[in-house]
């Protein structure tokens, strides 16, 4: 009698043969699913389909189901920080030029700071706000 | 005082014979290896930085070329980060110490420790292969299209840094393993001392981190070579993304640099003011929490590379939050000076230089996290000030602290205490002098990287190169007893300072198996205040003080 | 009881663990955290992938035609099949069944050949077709800007996996070899227990890559 067989889990072989099934007729499913069009979901649902197999992968093959939780911690910690990786890189890529619209548009005139320094260069000297830079660049001072 | 021998018995002397120590596994002789290998590239870049001083102490040419000029500065970073300050640390003083902090025979993986270091040294050469085929004038950042079309030798550059990577990683993997699973019984996550949290944290780092680097210098020597197109934009690739997926590694990797430094620094504060730290679990968590916030903060290298807006102030927000964590830690070493009976020992001063220098880096890193400053300061000296204020005034100050602090153990041997003190001021001083009138000097707009420049910035040039020939200086007087130490230094005895923790409970040096008998938990790593009534040998080397 | 177990299997125990159950955690989780330095170095290309997609939609949906469903599809089912019989080794040995043991081995071995010379016969066609990444890409048929971006992509992660594919085969190689030795035993099997985990790695990533570039709609 070893100390192994008793604190490790032996699953039974229709375990193995059930998830080898569904792993297959998911991988039918998603190449089903492929030849429909459904737009912008088309990659949700293929992903979705990959995480439910993947799931499975790692819950029964890997015996995180059955194993120590520290194992699991480190697997989702690995999938979490690659979610930062993507999501913040992404952040960059798919907003850049946001501002060139408002860079490269024509200038208000009527905006409130233009308002407040065509007040300043005509001395009226009777500004609702004076801010310290503005009085620095009046000439009336 | 203390032994009046080095014990015969000792993991320098046994097992005999230079095979015995080309195959060890054991973790003290690896450390040890470690650390002359990171100690000789310290003293290379080192050089590099005098020499490349030495030239910018006039704004012409004086006796170099610009392209020479180029090669020193990206040798003096590449080899100043991946060859010295990354391992420096964890692999050296972490490998030698961390099993006998937590009362462990060895590492989890001994057979990999000693395979991370060969494959330290095959990368070491690798670069230094670069070096004499061509050199590199990247910058250590590689970025592209640069690094893409020079024609210096980037690519066994890479690869020499992407081989020392694989040494990275298997350090941090067996740091953590041994961590979980090797602690003596009853040393509980809370009762760990907090060198072994850092190194915890530093070992989460490596490990999740080093992988992208790993990929993205793949991805740039494949680039070099068979031009894939993924950075080019001419064929539709993206330069800007190479510095996305390299800082996801590397300002993670400023922390692989800096959480040791801390740990080390926990370890003197607390031990040196003779004190129960501080706020244990704060500065624990807080090393955790600098880990987390490492990863969500590297976009502030790119302010003004072209990356989105949002991005940009999104990266800027998140970079604030780092300054929680580690203000957390230096209040609590703060507290933890505060009534302790202090003793001024070498290991000491480092940790107090540490503290005020690490500070001012740090705060300078705020402000260069604040997006529309750092627009206005990018790429000048204040950068480079704000990093060797952190790095070396953090981590070397640190790492020179640890080496004080565990050289009796490590080699059985003291120290001048004389000489020590007198190094230590005159690497203050030269620090000081080296580097603030550089964050001057980038406040007045000096661009950083530049061989030549403008008349008005002479003087202050002039002032900091004075200051790296007096920090020089001050490394050269900390060669010179150090090796005296080796030599004929007094036998240190088991427990020079007078403090707690499992590795001043074994000989120094200690036998090749850690302990002679197993260590039994009876304290946690500070109680200073329950166990000098107990402990005659330890009360008996304690200054005279508070009680 | 344990006592037994600890004679038996001394050679296996190294000096510094206390027991082979701590040993076997330590390897575990060594092992679990290597294979999340694995899931960050493909999570690199996974990105790179990501950003080029989100950036050039209809090159991608284009070019993936000239993929072969039918082959990928084929590997798809050889990978996890692969990966029922590895985990089938790993149950024959917690059996102290040897002989079975490596029957699965084998056949885990020759699913992994299966699958990767399927994958020549694809790259083969690939090279011959001249959809190659980067500036050897020759090829014409495909309409969007920049289309040699999808093959740096598509090259990039399934060779990656390929190569990961090809470590896995040496180990299982070295696995069965020892298996025949009498290496392992009910009590201690933890090398095939590591490859296994490593094993089903490179199918999990496969099962990604599969409707990344085969299936997109």
């Amino acid at each position: 009698m070893s100390a192994n067989a008793q604190t490790h889990h032996i699953l039974p072989i229709r375990v193995y043969l059930a998830v080898g099934t569904a792993l297959l007729v998911l991988t039918a499913v998603t190449v089903w699913v492929a030849g429909h069009d459904y737009g912008e979901y088309n990659l949700i649902v293929a992903m979705i389909i990959a995480a439910v197999k993947a799931s499975l992968v790692a819950a029964y093959f890997m015996h995180l189901r059955y194993d120590n939780k520290v194992y699991l911690a480190v697997f989702v910690g690995a999938l979490l920080f690659l979610a930062v990786f993507i999501i913040l890189t992404m952040l960059d890529t798919l907003r850049r030029g946001d501002v060139n619209a408002i860079e490269t548009g024509p200038i208000d005139q009527n905006a409130v700071i233009y308002q407040q320094q065509v007040i300043d260069t005509s001395h009226t000297g009777a500004m609702k706000s004076v801010d310290s830079a503005s009085t620095h660049t009046s000439p009336a001072k | 005082m203390g032994a009046t021998a080095i014990p015969e018995y000792n993991f320098l002397r046994y097992p005999k014979g230079l095979k015995s120590w080309l195959l060890t596994q054991d973790h003290k002789r690896i450390g040890v290896m470690y650390f002359a290998a990171i100690m000789f590239f310290f003293f290379v870049g080192g050089l590099l930085a005098v020499i490349l001083r030495t030239e910018l102490f006039s704004n012409r040419s004086s006796f170099m070329s610009s392209d020479t000029y180029n090669q020193f500065f990206t040798l003096h970073g590449a080899i100043m980060i991946f060859l010295f300050i990354i391992p420096s640390i964890p692999a050296a003083i972490g490998n030698f110490v961390l099993p006998l902090q937590i009362g462990a025979k060895d590492v989890a993986f001994p057979r990999l420790n000693l395979a991370s270091w060969y494959i330290y040294v095959v990368g070491a050469f690798v670069c230094l292969f670069a070096i004499v085929s061509g050199g590199v004038d990247t910058g250590w950042t590689f970025y592209t299209p640069y690094s893409t079309t020079t024609s210096t030798s980037v690519v066994s550059m890479t690869l020499g840094v992407f081989i020392l990577g694989f040494s990275s990683i298997f350090t941090g993997l067996n740091f953590i393993v041994t961590i979980h699973k090797l602690r003596v019984p009853g040393m509980t996550w809370f009762r760990m001392p907090l060198m072994v949290w850092g190194l915890y944290a530093t070992a989460i780092i490596q490990v999740l981190a080093t992988p992208v680097l790993g990929i993205t210098l793949l991805l740039l020597i494949l680039e070099k070579l068979v031009g894939i197109g993924i950075f080019d934009p001419a064929m539709g690739g993206d330069p800007v993304l190479f510095q996305h997926f390299f800082w996801f590694y590397s300002h993670p990797a400023v922390y692989i640099m800096i959480l040791p430094g801390m740990a080390i620094i926990s370890e003197l504060i607390a031990h040196f003011s003779h004190r129960h730290i501080f706020g244990y679990k704060a500065i624990a968590f807080s090393s955790l929490g600098i880990a987390l916030v490492s990863f969500l903060v590297w976009g502030h290298h790119m302010f003004v590379s072209g990356q989105s807006e949002l991005a940009a102030i999104v990266f800027s927000f998140l970079t604030f939050f780092v300054g929680i964590p580690s203000g957390i830690k230096v209040f609590n070493w703060m507290m933890t000076l505060y009534k302790g009976s202090i003793e001024f020992k070498t290991p000491m001063l480092y940790a107090l230089s540490f503290l005020f220098l690490f500070t001012i880096g740090g705060l300078t890193g705020i402000f260069l996290g604040a997006l529309p400053v750092d627009v206005h300061l990018t790429d000048t000296y204040f950068v480079v000030a704000h990093f060797h204020y952190v790095m070396m005034g953090g981590t070397v100050m640190a790492l020179l602290g640890g080496i004080h602090y565990w050289w009796p153990k490590m080699f059985g041997r003291m120290y001048n205490e004389f000489w020590a003190k007198v190094a230590c001021v005159i690497i203050f001083v030269g620090f000081n002098m080296t580097f603030f009138s550089q964050f001057i000097l980038g406040t007045k707009g000096m661009p950083r990287r530049y061989h030549n420049y403008l008349d008005q910035y002479q003087p202050l040039h002039a002032f900091s190169s004075v200051g790296a020939w007096v920090l020089g200086f001050g490394f050269l007087i900390f060669m010179i007893y150090m090796i005296h130490s080796l030599m004929r230094g007094r036998p240190a005895g088991n427990n020079p300072w007078g403090v707690l923790g499992f590795e001043w409970e074994t000989t120094s040096p200690p036998p090749p198996e850690n302990f002679a008998k197993d260590p039994v938990l009876s304290h946690g790593p500070y109680d200073y205040d329950t166990v000098l009534i107990q402990r005659s040998d330890i009360a008996a080397q304690r200054p005279v003080g508070r009680a | 009881m344990a006592m037994t177990h600890t004679d038996t299997h001394k050679s296996h125990l190294a000096h510094h663990f206390s027991d082979g159950e701590q040993q076997k955690e330590a390897a575990k989780l060594g092992m679990w955290l290597f294979l999340l330095t694995e899931v960050l170095l493909f999570g690199g290309l996974f990105c790179t992938y990501a950003i080029y997609r989100s950036w050039n939609p209809d090159m991608f949906h284009n070019a993936h035609k000239v993929l072969s469903l039918p082959l990928g599809t084929i590997n798809t089912i050889v990978l996890i099949t692969s990966s029922v019989t590895m985990a089938l080794a790993i149950r024959s040995m917690q059996l102290a069944n040897k002989k079975q043991t490596m029957w699965y081995l084998a056949t885990t071995l020759l699913l992994a050949g299966t699958f990767l010379v399927i994958k020549y016969f694809e790259y083969a066609h690939k090279i011959h077709e001249g959809q190659l990444p980067g500036r050897f890409y020759t090829f014409q048929g495909i309409e969007g800007t920049n289309p040699h971006v999808f093959f740096s992509v598509y090259f990039m992660m399934t060779g990656l996996h390929g190569i990961h594919v090809i470590g896995g085969m040496t180990v299982i190689g070295w696995l069965l070899y020892r298996t025949s030795k009498n290496h392992f035993s009910a009590a201690y099997y933890t090398p095939i227990e590591m490859t296994g985990l490593y094993w089903h790695l490179v199918d999990l990533i496969w099962i990604f890559l599969f409707p990344l570039f085969y299936l997109i709609g």
